[in-house]
């Protein structure tokens, strides 16, 4: 999402890495890389300026670390003024202490308030909470229907009665005493800004209701708009924070860093996906370290320790150091990785992955295909694959539904790969080289796809 | 090394791993894909398609018993707006809190300096126009300032302004209306990411074609966001004209296909098609994308418009969406949503300096009327303003 922001400041900094010592010419040509890189990333102009204000003021000054060359430490300022930008701390929903607690959501058209209300119910619901959705958005054409199929795949109760959104919303709240829900998630309309009614009626809504939270969605391929809009909303209802949608996309998010600095209210969740369960909380600083290209390490291990299972984890790593990984192995690691979500997604939280390999366009069908041909093959070929000759080969090939070249393809790549990774997993037991990047001398093209890498 | 590093270790590889198995391979059927050329489907679709594609009559689609008569000539002439349609400048000028950046200017006036090109740059980023296209229309303003007189007051400044922008609009294209085929029915593909208003749009267009006399057919291939084709369905029954859906979560393509079969047999003359919204991002989406395309171009000459429907709040990655869907489906135009807000919508000067993409349509607020052509004049006057 923010990889063409980092690649922007890797740029600069691999130059910095390599001079000892920054003069106020190198701070003011850095400066000025980073305003084009902020501003190209829809970052608002203003917001561009006192962000650069701030790392000039604290470049220039004293703060000398012994332990940091001269480059490290703009990166280090750079970092922490995203972060603090970003929202210094995460925050979590407020609970009304007298159920329910009220969360109100609004924003523009098209932002995604629908969808990040689903998506909400169900991690409420995963947390352990009973929320009911009201569907308040009487605007748009079957946009209750929306809510109610999406209640439906949730598990989570959908109410909508009455004829004006201020009377669903209040009627929700009745409903969810009822049902002795705790949560209410109240899905709005979307409305504009400037549309003095529409504001009004949200007004009305929030006043009817007292919400604990009142959310604003945006949509995080929004341009130097989000300011204005951000302003707007947090001068009608109060809002409390923001949730940032369509993450998944290759937006640079800038507007993330807009919206937090116009409002002072802190980004609280992040919709990363078109699925239900794509909805993660917002971590600034995890956030900045990603924008600065350091990869988003910490969210990787979360989703590791979900989906792996620690012991037979260490014992692949160990078979792996003992170049004993086979095509079981890999087989089962794999299937577990699938549980932490799309590659693609789990590659961009790698640090120090090549632009070229993290922009990638990775077809999780290809996984499956994969999958296929291990699951072809009896257990001795997996463990042995020197057995496969001509007729397993076909075999393997029909039972997969693929063809005898893809077959051969998977062994000769999974041959390097595993070679490459062996060699990997022995640099880093010395310890000399954490996860910091690929191996030396790791060169894509040599894994042999026909026509290697030309992405 | 420390115990707990080793499962992140780990797990870096396998990701590693599993992606260098993958990419390769991703690499070799997408250059398939090119080989195979536009009329044959590519050998080895990232999904197996669909039987649907191949048999309309299958189940999953149903064509709504109520072929909706010809009830334009009655309804419509009902429902002839009385008022002129919405025109840009109205809507904009409304709330503009004008073009702020260059205010500054105007108020100081005299003769244009260092400070006023600085304002009128960031004037033109606010409105999201972007670094690169910004820098390429302050130097032409620049040019205009110079042959208008070596010191031209600040006075002149939105004029040149205005004039820059019209000018390098109109070189775009000169054309933008929406074309309809020769003979048979006429096919009007709308793509775009998520959110930026595809099915009101698509509603907006029907209404227009119905005016003009044209009877119209819908067809709600977004089988994915949940009640997408019940939103299509109420605009459809509000506007009497026809729709073909398929069920939630089917095929898009059989519902394309099946639109394409009832067009010619109800003699259609406009079959607007609404696709589900997509990331740019998503592989597999754009593929879904090229098939319908491909399903609809089975009638030779249909194909006539496929429209990139754009959120005018949109920043800089507009320019991302314009190129991929450039090059999934060759888009002929933009429409530009939602631009009754405070957003300028400046990404489409890129967009068309980039691309040579008209912006054809422009929306302008939530009902079925407010849809107009893009005049590059007012549009730059309204960025100007």
């Amino acid at each position: 999402m923010f990889d063409s922001l980092s690649d922007r400041f890797e740029g600069i900094f691999t130059r910095l890495r390599s001079r000892g010592k920054l003069t106020e010419k190198d701070i003011d040509e850095i400066a000025r890389e980073i305003r084009l890189a902020l501003l190209e990333a829809d970052v608002n102009v203003r917001v561009v300026k006192a962000l650069i204000a701030r790392i000039k003021e604290r470049a220039n000054g004293a703060e000398v670390a012994k332990s940091l060359s001269p480059a490290q430490q703009v990166i280090k300022i750079v970092h922490e003024e995203l972060v603090a930008t970003l929202g210094g701390d995460a925050r979590k929903l407020s609970v009304n202490p007298k159920p329910p607690t009220v969360v109100l959501l609004a924003g523009l058209q098209g932002s995604g308030k629908t969808t990040a209300a689903a998506k909400l119910a169900r991690w409420l619901e995963r947390d352990g909470k009973r929320p009911l959705l009201v569907g308040a958005d009487l605007q748009r054409p079957a946009a209750v229907e929306q809510l109610k199929v999406l209640g439906e795949r949730v598990g989570v109760p959908v109410s909508s009665t009455g004829s004006d959104p201020v009377e669903v919303a209040r009627n929700g709240i009745d409903e969810a005493i009822r049902l002795g829900r705790n949560f209410v998630i109240v899905d709005t309309a979307g409305r504009l800004q400037i549309d003095v009614e529409l504001m009004d009626e949200l007004r009305a809504i929030r006043d009817a209701v007292n919400p604990d939270d009142s959310l604003l969605v945006v949509d995080a391929m929004t341009g130097q708009e989000a300011v204005n809009v951000a302003e707007a909303f947090a001068e009608t209802v109060d809002l409390t924070g923001i949730v940032l949608t369509k993450l998944d996309g290759d937006a640079r998010g800038g507007a993330a860093l807009s919206v937090k600095e116009v409002t002072g209210r802190p980004i609280m969740f992040a919709g990363v996906g078109e699925k239900l369960e794509d909805f993660e909380p917002f971590y600034p600083d995890r956030m900045a370290s990603r924008i600065l290209g350091m990869g988003d390490v910490l969210t990787l291990i979360e989703k590791a320790e979900q989906a792996f299972d620690a012991e037979q984890a260490a014992v692949a790593t160990e078979k792996l150091r003992q170049g004993e990984f086979t095509l079981q192995d890999f087989l089962e690691q794999m299937r577990q990785m699938r549980k932490m979500g799309p590659l693609q997604n789990l590659v961009a939280m790698l640090p120090g992955v090549p632009k070229e390999l993290r922009n990638a366009d990775v077809d999780e069908g290809e996984l499956a295909r994969i999958e296929a041909i291990i699951c072809s093959m009896t257990m001795e070929e997996r463990s042995n694959p020197t057995v496969i000759n001509g007729s397993r080969r076909i075999r393997i090939a029909q039972g997969s539904g693929t063809t005898t070249q893809d077959v051969n393809q998977l062994l000769k790549q999974f041959k390097q790969v595993s070679q490459m990774m062996k060699q990997f997993s022995r640099v880093n037991k010395k310890g000399k080289r954490k996860l910091t990047g690929l191996p030396p001398g790791f060169d894509p093209s040599a894994l042999g796809g026909p026509g290697g890498l030309k992405l | 090394m420390s115990e707990s590093l080793a499962p992140i270790v780990l797990i870096g590889i396998f990701v590693l791993a599993a992606f260098l198995l993958v990419l390769p391979r991703i690499v070799r059927s997408r250059e398939a894909s090119r080989d195979g050329g536009a009329t044959a489907a590519p050998s080895r679709p990232s999904t197996p398609p669909p039987l649907a594609e191949a048999a309309p009559a299958a189940a999953t689609t149903e064509v709504p018993p109520e072929l909706v008569e010809e009830i334009e000539s009655i309804e419509v002439v009902e429902e002839a707006p009385p008022d002129e349609p919405p025109r840009l400048r109205d809507r904009i000028g409304k709330t503009r809190a004008s073009f702020a950046g260059l205010l500054g200017v105007l108020r100081r006036g005299g003769k244009i300096d260092a400070a006023a090109w600085d304002e009128l740059e960031e004037a033109l980023l606010l409105a999201d126009v972007g670094m690169t296209t910004t820098q390429s229309v302050v130097d032409g303003v620049k040019a205009r300032a110079a042959a208008a007189g070596a010191d031209a007051d600040a006075d002149a400044l939105p004029d040149l302004l205005r004039a820059e922008i019209t000018e390098r609009l109109e070189a775009t294209a000169t054309d933008r209306s929406l074309h309809h085929a020769a003979e048979g029915p006429t096919v009007w593909l709308m793509v775009g990411v998520n959110g930026v208003g595809k099915t009101t749009t698509t509603a907006k267009i029907a209404k227009r074609e119905i005016a003009d006399g044209n009877k119209v057919l819908l067809a709600a291939a977004d089988t994915f966001r949940a009640a997408a084709a019940d939103q299509l369905a109420k605009w459809a029954d509000r506007l009497g004209c026809a729709l073909v859906r398929g069920q939630d979560g089917g095929d898009p393509g059989a519902v394309v296909f099946d639109a394409m079969d009832a067009a010619t047999a109800r003699r259609t003359d406009v079959v607007i098609v609404d696709t589900a919204g997509r990331l740019h991002t998503k592989v597999n989406l754009m593929r879904e994308l090229e098939k319908l395309k491909r399903i609809v171009e089975r009638t030779p000459g249909a194909l006539q418009e496929v429209l990139l429907v754009l959120d005018a709040s949109t920043g800089q990655n507009g320019l991302t969406q314009a190129r991929e869907f450039a090059g999934a489906v060759d888009i002929t135009g933009v429409v530009l949503t939602k631009l009754d807000g405070t957003a300028k919508g400046g990404v489409v000067l890129a967009i068309e300096d980039e691309f040579q993409v008209p912006v054809k349509l422009v929306g302008l607020g939530e009902g079925a009327d407010d849809l107009v052509p893009f005049d590059p004049a007012e549009f730059a006057a309204a960025l100007v303003e």
